[in-house]
């Protein structure tokens, strides 16, 4: 059966290597990368392994997008031009995999919530940010068990992983993840910190998660609960471990992380990259798996629905 | 060459730092109520500046860094209120504290503000500094653990902060680490980068014992503000003690404003009662000192090393090694897990 056909918008690292992972796909295929700038290292890379390239924006792409196919687009740009490009391709019937913390469609952590989204219909989904990929299925898997009212989440990051829209950008990245930690990992209140350290060589990808529970922490269950995670998110991050944890002081249940990366484009270090491109590669995939089923149909948008950020 | 008048008629402005940075010391627990009557006396000695809240500043509440007796908007309020002159200052450190939090310190009263980063990470402060100066707040640029950072990397790091809208440009030395030289050579490089009116400053911890000879020779170099606190009351083995500092000043000409004996008085009435533990130079603090770790680390590796049975030395010293930086107190625990296993030290999964 006919691969789904996917473009890539931005043409910066996590653009890159998406490329990497969705050519490994047995459901996609990227087909087009959309960059800004002409001269970008970004989209030589993209046409050196064969995909068609634009330097003009989402604008560049539109005319190609039913003649080429193409039915999935991920977006790696940042929050400010999410919601018009989401808008101009929703139009011409395009999923879009948000990856930007713009978070205009439903919050998606693949290990969570995937399936019920994939059934859905939904036409944009959000892949929250790579603290939230690295962190929510750990709080989920205890909240499962018993009732979390507080869950909090330390990422730990390497210097060189964290490019210049984050850095400049560093409260969306807290407010969008820690609304996630709730919304998705099911505690009532939630808080995210991130911590960027620039040693040398770089340190992989940390995470520290703590949840407080309701009533006397039922250990054996969460232990099970959250080893029974670390396996499904496994399935596509293969470097998600647990490197000591989870602990009990009373209350409170501590769990710590580690996130090695594949290395396909990125380094292994930048394990929060990786996460982010996974995570959207496995959400891309289930959504395909349902259009060539004929379980799910996207459909075109019209422009009166548009929503704005 | 060998004159004590050489810098005589200076002028420096004095941030304490007790209410805020000794919050650390004392695991969050001063109450409102303590920091008020501090705060009103250090007022009264003509403090300029007196910094408040939990000690990681804005947004600090939480199982990383500990929980404090009261919310910041309650310690900001009760503060602000009561000041004739002082100005009440925040911390800001982003990818904990945000902007709403600063825009809620500013409601209750701060008027201004250290927004720090780690010494090479200034470009995660932009939003925050434009926001503080939006709101008119007195802003300073705060480059934490500043032995990190190369001489000439530090000054560009500055040079930023000031581009993003920084007043003061701090040198931090969290660790306690820096010695006078050192010192010399960061305030001067970021002198000959930074634009004559942005303000230099130095925030000094005591683990060598250096923390009034570090300020004294950042005032050689052209800083014009010095944090400390009375009695020295901060993390690792405390701020420059302000008390003492002032007294420096004062043999040597240097005009900070503040009554000196008012300021010993509150070190030695109401600040070193408060005290838990004597913050003073010891086994641990000398080895943050020594090994360049984070001065807030101090207390959670005492109390790593008591659930997990390694020596808080020890982990210090690995921390150190694995270049773990201030807001990484997770890994404090992690660390002392992994080695209590390396070791075969047995220890409760659960108390």
């Amino acid at each position: 059966m006919a691969k789904i056909k996917c473009a890539l918008i931005g043409s910066g690292n996590i653009g890159t290597d998406l490329i990497y992972k969705l050519q490994r796909s047995e459901f996609l295929e990227p087909v087009w990368m959309v960059g800004i700038d002409p001269a970008s290292e970004g989209l030589a890379r993209a046409r050196d392994m064969g995909l068609k390239t634009t330097a003009e924006g989402v604008d560049g792409l539109l005319p190609h997008v039913l003649s080429d196919g193409i039915q999935i687009a991920f977006d790696a740009t940042s929050a400010y031009v999410h919601a018009e490009n989401s808008r101009k391709l929703n139009e011409l019937g395009v999923l879009m995999i948000d990856l930007t913390p713009a978070a205009i469609g439903p919050l998606c952590c693949p290990t969570v919530n995937l399936e019920q989204h994939a059934a859905s219909g939904e036409m944009n989904v959000n892949m929250i940010s790579c603290a939230g990929q690295a962190t929510i299925p750990i709080v989920h898997a205890v909240s499962r068990v018993q009732a979390v009212p507080y869950a909090e989440i330390v990422a730990s990051l390497a210097s060189k992983s964290i490019g210049p829209g984050t850095r400049a950008n560093l409260d969306e990245f807290t407010y969008t993840t820690s609304d996630a930690v709730c919304k998705v990992g099911g505690s009532l209140k939630g808080k995210a910190l991130a911590i960027i350290n620039p040693a040398d060589p770089p340190m992989i990808m940390r995470n520290t998660i703590y949840c407080l529970t309701e009533d006397e922490p039922k250990k054996d269950e969460i232990k099970a609960s959250i080893l029974r995670m670390i396996e499904e998110v496994q399935k596509y991050v293969p470097g998600y471990k647990l490197v000591n944890g989870p602990v009990f002081d009373g209350k409170k249940v501590s769990i710590f992380m580690e996130v090695a990366g594949l290395g396909d484009y990125l380094p292994k270090y930048a394990g929060n990259l990786d996460i982010m491109t996974a995570a959207a590669t496995r959400t891309a995939e289930l959504f395909a798996q349902n259009i060539m089923s004929g379980k799910v149909t996207l459909r075109a948008i019209k422009p009166t629905q548009t929503v704005e950020a | 060459m060998f004159d004590n008048n050489h810098l005589k008629g200076k002028k420096v402005i004095l941030h304490d730092m007790c209410l805020r940075d000794g919050m650390h010391a004392k695991r969050e627990q001063i109450s409102v109520d303590q920091m008020v009557e501090a705060a009103t006396a250090m007022d009264d000695a003509g403090v300029p500046y007196i910094q408040v809240t939990h000690g990681a500043g804005l947004g600090g509440n939480s199982l990383q860094h500990g929980f404090a007796l009261h919310t910041n908007e309650e310690y900001i309020t009760s503060v602000a209120s009561k000041m004739k002159k002082a100005k009440i200052s925040v911390l800001l450190i982003p990818g904990l504290g945000t902007m709403r939090e600063l825009q809620s310190a500013y409601d209750c009263g701060a008027r201004s503000v250290h927004i720090a980063t780690h010494c090479t990470e200034a470009d995660t402060s932009p939003q925050h500094i434009a926001y503080a100066r939006k709101l008119g707040m007195d802003t300073t640029g705060f480059l934490m653990m500043a032995h990190l950072n190369t001489v000439e990397g530090l000054a560009q790091q500055g040079k930023s902060m000031e581009s993003y809208g920084a007043q003061t440009v701090y040198i931090t030395d969290s660790a306690g680490y820096m010695l006078p030289n050192e010192v010399k050579a960061r305030v001067h490089a970021l002198r000959q980068v930074l634009k004559p009116e942005t303000e230099i400053g130095f925030h000094g911890h005591h683990n060598l014992g250096m923390g009034i000879a570090n300020s004294i020779a950042a005032i050689e170099e052209g800083a014009t503000r010095i944090d400390g606190s009375i009695a020295g009351l901060g993390a690792g083995a405390g701020n420059t003690p302000l008390e003492v500092f002032a007294a420096v000043c004062e043999r040597m000409g240097i005009e900070t404003g503040c009554d000196l004996f008012k300021l010993m008085d509150i070190a030695e009435e109401l600040i070193t009662p408060m005290m838990d533990h004597m913050v003073r130079v010891d086994r641990s603090s000398l080895t943050l000192g020594f090994a360049g770790v984070y001065s807030t680390f101090l207390l959670h590796a005492e109390r790593a090393s008591k659930r997990f049975g390694v020596p808080a030395r020890d982990i210090l010293v690995e921390l150190g090694r694995k270049k773990m930086i201030g807001g990484q107190e997770d890994m404090i625990l992690d660390t002392a897990m992994t080695m209590a296993k390396e070791r075969g030290i047995q220890f409760e999964e659960s108390v």
